[in-house]
């Protein structure tokens, strides 16, 4: 190559972060040109959140520098990356869903929120760009599409140049995940950079121009346009094959279903979904995937199950007897055990000793006169961890010091300790390292294969995909269609999860 | 696998280092003091001397120290035991005024009883007393309407004015019209004495109180299911506890302790019902209990040092001329340093430290 | 109910009510950035004793009333500086300041009790000495807190709403993570709401004791620190309808003290208990949208991402 080679837009150069013992970041190096669509590609944990951090400003890092358009700069804070045109979009939103749309804009601007001429400029890069929201609507009352439209057009009105999107399309569906590919055309059009972090293959497939992969806080490699391929890929980002069980499944028992719906309806309040007429049976001996598009009423479909919250219309039954107005306690006396999304959140006392929290829920089976027989329970929870094969926690350790997997596998120990004859699974492996959620799923097909029947909700296709025997797809509170397995393929039901029955446009 | 609990020497450990604690904050505090009563023009070192002598340096002293424990137990005991599920009870001075009003109401009813009715009568309806005017901002922060921190506070200057009314009105006695009271008690109605000093039995009814608190926080497995709701109420709804249930039980008997305070008062002390029972041992109580960690043993001590903080409020406005109402001063210091010494829940995450 | 009584309440609900109000705005400010204060009562009592100390001492209401308005400032300062920098329970450090203010108030305000003082200067616009019902009534005859209530509102209002730095102070206390990515200090925010809400607390103790009563008493705010902060959520946190709130509780208090006077032959004791009950049922009618209209970061405190 001949004549002057304009320097990347950013260059980041041996960029090193320890957290502890953890280190999370080392020596990275990473470009991003002028007019390009960069992924970075890696698994949980493999470092893309902190090295995009780095990047924002957000976290100083302990070694490494970094370069825009050529000249080493120091960032302080997310202020100084976002006054050299560095933008970033988090996975959970960082939008006020109380304020509207222009007023969570002008959040991020100078000066003061001035009505007219922010809305024009609103409109105006929404036209450009394909990200048309309408700035005087209050935030809480936008989707997650429309949402993550507005923290775009944050960035783009802030004059941003680079754009760091972190796992974009975790909240969409197939068909929303094409017009973000869209903008992304857009923006690399007009000479924007968009680094697009995520785990997801497919999508890198699809619209990177250039491919970093990171593996435990290293580059694993890159790829120029074109080079990459799916293998390739995977090899880099986990260093081997992972091989999990290749889903089985008994047929599921004959006979009366364990759980049903009949035309269950609830209320809702406030940004919850209200579920309407829904029927649903789950069966002893099968696992029944419910997909949907975040926000779709799972977290309700969930809690209404459960006992948490009552039905409004219709009617729910267990083992064969009505259980409309059972409470919690009565189902889970009755047979029905829950592993939820939020282990720490939901169902254990992180101040409370391992022990203590695996008494919690047992219901009154362990109780003796006004104390507890400390002893049965032991004896009966170390039979369950040893049947589960997962590692037993010492009892006295208070349950916040475990990790995330850990406390999942305590909490399924629990559940399991009594055979339950349902087991609720809520977005499970939801924040879980890789191998945990393997050893989660496991369990579950395990539990399945035993007789237990169950109900295994999540907003991961590919692990939907995998799991259930039967697919279920939720859609604003209702179920927009049943699949037997084999009979679905991801377009077909990203369609349903979004609503629209018209053919996917290419 | 062995039943193993807590070690005993780690929780008597725990107990000694609470009052070591809290005495290095009294410390610090009655330095700070100090200064102030200073700024104020009055003697520091003579007022505190002179507490000194009030309280711990003679028998009667120390028998006045246990008359003003009493009540402190109880209301302590009455913030600590909903503040296991993470409920702010904010209102002993009410359920205190509410506890004596009703016993009241039972000794003016039934003056004729002997003292083995009458007494265990009026002890039952002190608590009750107390018990419902907590169980009420119980119900409300149950159904989500209030919280009940508020709903305590508000009540709080109600149950005064419940009582000045029936002072004032329909129980004044009218042999001694000049101070508004009611009729004196039948004895049947009186916390006996102790001795010959004004502590009465209502601080065994404090001390049984204190010990039933412990048991039930310790000793059973309501005392698992109360931490349980105040350490995550939402797992513990999850988990099929009736946290609502709950809620209302715990501020009712939080509340039923404040009105033994107040029963405590009125029929130990005064003999009659009359306004102004409660120099703020409502709020006094919640200060002991949150200095304690809401722990049992730390209770009792902390009482005990709030009985001299008290005596020492007293003290400095017959000696000096302060103002009584000054000592909450003492107290709010007090409550300053213990808040501003760690920030609350210790470990600062790594995030905290990168900015710059 | 009368003319004449219907008059009386009227004028006596500015009368009362201005003071709830000053607190009521106060206190939605601090809230607004995500901080409750239950210690109002003690940051009016300060202003009251302070601002009725300082006129005693110095003869001029006006000094007083800066006096009050500064210690009620350097008060939620205080408040503050236990619950943004040092992290402390906002409830616990609420209670703090309570006792804080029982006490200083009693110290401060001792020297002072039974002094007589002048109170603040009140006028009435020319144009209304004219009108037959106006005159020989306290109506439209007000001090300076009094007419500047209005405006003051409608600053408070147009300065969350519609500056830079109110849009910052709603944005910490909805998400304090979003107001930190923004580029701001939530910590600065909110001592700057809490420092302008004290002024507010302050400014409304004093009316009481350099306008309404012209004494000093310990405790003589009677609840109405808690009251306020009742009005808070009853508003949903806008100070134009805060305004409405505390023409109703002054209100309620004053036709309390207008049956009083007119010997209605209720206890007057039962009679002080309503404006506590009715907060109480306010509450209870507004408690379930609570969720809705509250900011969502109120309560919490702040600690950096993750």
């Amino acid at each position: 190559m001949t004549g002057p080679v304009r320097p990347p837009m950013v260059d980041i150069r041996g960029a090193t972060k320890r957290y502890g013992e953890l280190l999370a970041n080392d020596r990275v190096d990473l470009q991003l040109r002028r007019g390009e669509v960069h992924a970075l590609l890696g698994e949980n944990g493999a470092g893309k959140s902190t090295l995009s951090k780095i990047l924002y400003g957000f976290i100083r890092p302990d070694a490494g520098e970094i370069l825009l358009d050529g000249a080493p700069v120091c960032l302080r804070s997310p202020r100084d990356a976002r006054a050299r045109g560095i933008g970033m979009v988090f996975q959970d939103f960082m939008l006020i869903p109380a304020l509207d749309v222009q007023e969570n804009i002008a959040l991020f601007l100078p000066g003061s929120p001035g009505r007219g001429g922010l809305e024009q400029r609103i409109r105006a890069y929404g036209e450009r760009f394909g990200l048309v929201v309408d700035p005087r609507a209050p935030v809480r009352q936008l989707p997650v599409g429309e949402r993550q439209k507005v923290e775009i057009l944050k960035l783009l009105l802030g004059e941003a140049r680079v754009l760091i999107l972190d796992e974009p399309t975790k909240v969409l569906a197939p068909h929303e995940v094409a017009a973000l590919f869209k903008v992304f055309a857009a923006l690399r059009a007009e000479g924007y950079a968009v680094l697009f972090i995520t785990h997801k293959l497919r999508e890198v497939l699809a619209c990177a121009d250039r491919i970093t992969v990171l593996r435990q806080g290293r580059v694993a490699g890159g790829f120029g346009p074109g080079e990459a391929d799916a293998d390739a890929l995977v090899t880099l980002m986990f260093g081997e094959r992972l091989g999990e069980e290749a889903p089985g499944g008994g047929a599921p028992m004959a006979g009366a279903p364990l759980l049903e719906l009949r035309g269950a309806s609830c209320r809702a309040s406030g940004s919850e979904t209200a579920l309407k007429d829904l029927d649903l049976a789950v069966g002893g001996g099968e696992i029944v995937g419910v997909a949907g598009v975040s926000g779709s009423g799972q977290k309700e479909l969930g809690d209404l199950i459960q006992g948490l919250r009552p039905l409004s219309q219709g009617s729910r039954w267990f083992g064969g007897e009505e259980a409309t107005r059972w409470s919690v306690a009565r189902m889970r006396r009755a047979g029905m055990a829950v592993v939820p999304e939020d282990p720490l959140g939901m169902a254990a006392v992180s101040g409370m000793t391992v022990r203590e929290n695996l008494y919690l829920g047992t219901g009154g089976r362990y109780r003796k006169g006004l104390g507890i027989a400390w002893r049965a329970l032991d004896a009966a929870m170390a039979a369950s961890f040893r049947a589960l094969g997962f590692p037993r926690p010492p009892p006295e350790l208070p349950a916040g010091a475990l990790s995330g997997g850990n406390l999942q596998r305590l909490v399924i120990a629990r559940e399991m300790a009594h055979r339950p004859r349902l087991v609720v699974a809520l977005y499970p492996t939801r924040g879980l390292d890789v191998r945990s959620a393997a050893s989660v799923r496991a369990f579950l097909r395990r539990a399945r294969d035993e007789g237990a029947g169950v109900l295994f909700i999540s907003e991961d296709l590919d692990e939907l995909g995998e799991m259930a025997d039967r697919l279920l797809v939720l859609y604003a509170g209702s179920l927009a269609g049943a699949f037997p397995r084999g009979a679905w393929g991801a377009e077909a039901v990203g369609r349903l999860m979004t609503g629209s029955r018209e053919a996917a446009r290419a | 696998m062995p039943d193993v609990r807590r070690p005993r020497s780690g929780r008597a450990a725990q107990a000694w280092w609470t009052g070591i604690r809290g005495a290095a904050v009294c410390a610090i505090a009655l330095a700070a003091f100090a200064v102030i009563l200073l700024a104020a023009g009055k003697n520091p070192v003579r007022g505190y001397a002179d507490t000194f002598k009030a309280t711990l340096a003679s028998a009667y002293g120390l028998s006045e120290l246990l008359v003003r424990m009493t009540p402190l137990l109880l209301t302590a005991v009455a913030v600590a035991l909903p503040s296991r599920l993470g409920l702010i009870n904010v209102g002993g001075e009410g359920q205190l005024y509410l506890g004596a009003w009703l016993a009241s109401a039972g000794a003016l009813a039934f003056p004729s009883w002997p003292a083995w009715a009458l007494l265990p009568l009026v002890i039952l309806l002190g608590f009750l007393g107390g018990a419902l005017w907590a169980a009420l901002p119980g119900l409300l922060r149950a159904a989500r309407l209030v919280n009940e921190t508020i709903a305590t506070l508000l009540l709080n200057y109600v149950a005064p004015l419940i009582v000045s009314y029936f002072v004032f009105g329909p129980w004044r006695a009218t042999e001694s019209s000049a101070y508004p009271q009611s009729a004196a008690f039948a004895d049947a109605a009186l916390l006996p004495p102790l001795f010959d000093t004004r502590v009465h039995a209502g601080l065994f009814i404090a001390l049984a109180a204190l010990g039933a608190y412990w048991i039930l926080l310790d000793k059973t497995r309501f005392g698992v299911d109360m931490r349980a709701i105040g350490g995550n109420p939402e797992a513990a709804r999850r988990l099929g506890l009736p946290v609502g249930t709950w809620i209302v039980v715990a501020l009712a008997l939080g509340g039923g302790m404040a009105g033994l305070a107040g029963m405590g008062e009125a029929m130990g002390i005064h003999g009659r019902l009359r306004q102004g029972l409660s120099p703020g041992y409502g709020y006094t109580g919640f200060l002991i209990s949150w200095l304690a960690g809401g722990r049992p043993l730390g209770i009792l001590f902390m009482a005990f040092l709030f009985a001299i903080l008290t005596a020492a409020g007293d003290t400095l406005q017959i000696t000096q001329g302060l103002p009584y109402s000054a000592i909450n001063l003492l107290l709010a210091i007090i409550l300053f340093v213990v808040l501003a010494r760690s920030p609350a829940g210790g470990r600062r995450r790594p995030a905290r430290t990168d900015r710059p | 109910m009368s003319a004449p009584l219907a008059l009386g309440v009227a004028a006596g609900a500015v009368l009362s009510g201005t003071s709830l109000l000053y607190a009521t705005l106060g206190e939605t400010l601090g809230e607004r950035a995500g901080i409750v204060n239950l210690g109002l009562e003690g940051i009016m009592l300060m202003g009251a004793s302070v601002g009725f100390a300082t006129t005693a001492a110095t003869g001029s209401p006006w000094l007083g009333l800066g006096a009050a308005a500064a210690a009620g400032g350097l008060g939620n300062l205080l408040f503050g500086w236990l619950v943004v920098t040092r992290r402390a329970n906002q409830l616990a450090g609420g209670l703090a300041m309570l006792f804080f203010g029982f006490g200083a108030s009693a110290l401060i305000g001792a020297p002072y009790v039974g002094a007589v003082i002048t109170g603040l200067p009140k006028w009435r616009p020319a144009f209304l000495q004219e009108l037959p019902w106006v005159r020989g009534t306290t109506l439209f005859h007000y001090d300076i807190l009094i007419w500047l209530a209005a405006p003051v509102t409608g600053l408070v209002w147009w300065a969350l709403f519609r500056t830079r730095w109110g849009l910052g102070v709603r944005a910490v206390g909805e998400s304090p993570a979003a107001a930190y990515a923004s580029g701001r200090d939530p910590g600065v925010l909110q001592y700057q709401a809490l420092a302008a809400g004290g002024v507010l607390g302050g400014l409304a103790g004093a009316h009481l004791a350099l306008s309404l009563t012209l004494t000093w008493a310990e405790y003589m705010t009677a609840g109405r620190g808690f009251i306020a902060i009742a009005l808070v959520i009853f508003s949903k946190w806008r100070p134009l309808r805060a305004l409405a709130g505390a023409l109703l509780f002054g209100g309620a208090e004053a036709l309390e003290l207008q049956l009083q006077a007119r010997g209605a032959g209720i206890s007057p004791f039962l009679l002080e208990m309503f404006p506590y009950l009715l907060t109480i049922l306010v509450l209870l009618a507004w408690g379930g949208s609570r969720r809705l209209f509250a900011p969502a970061a109120l309560g919490r405190t702040f600690y950096g991402l993750d």
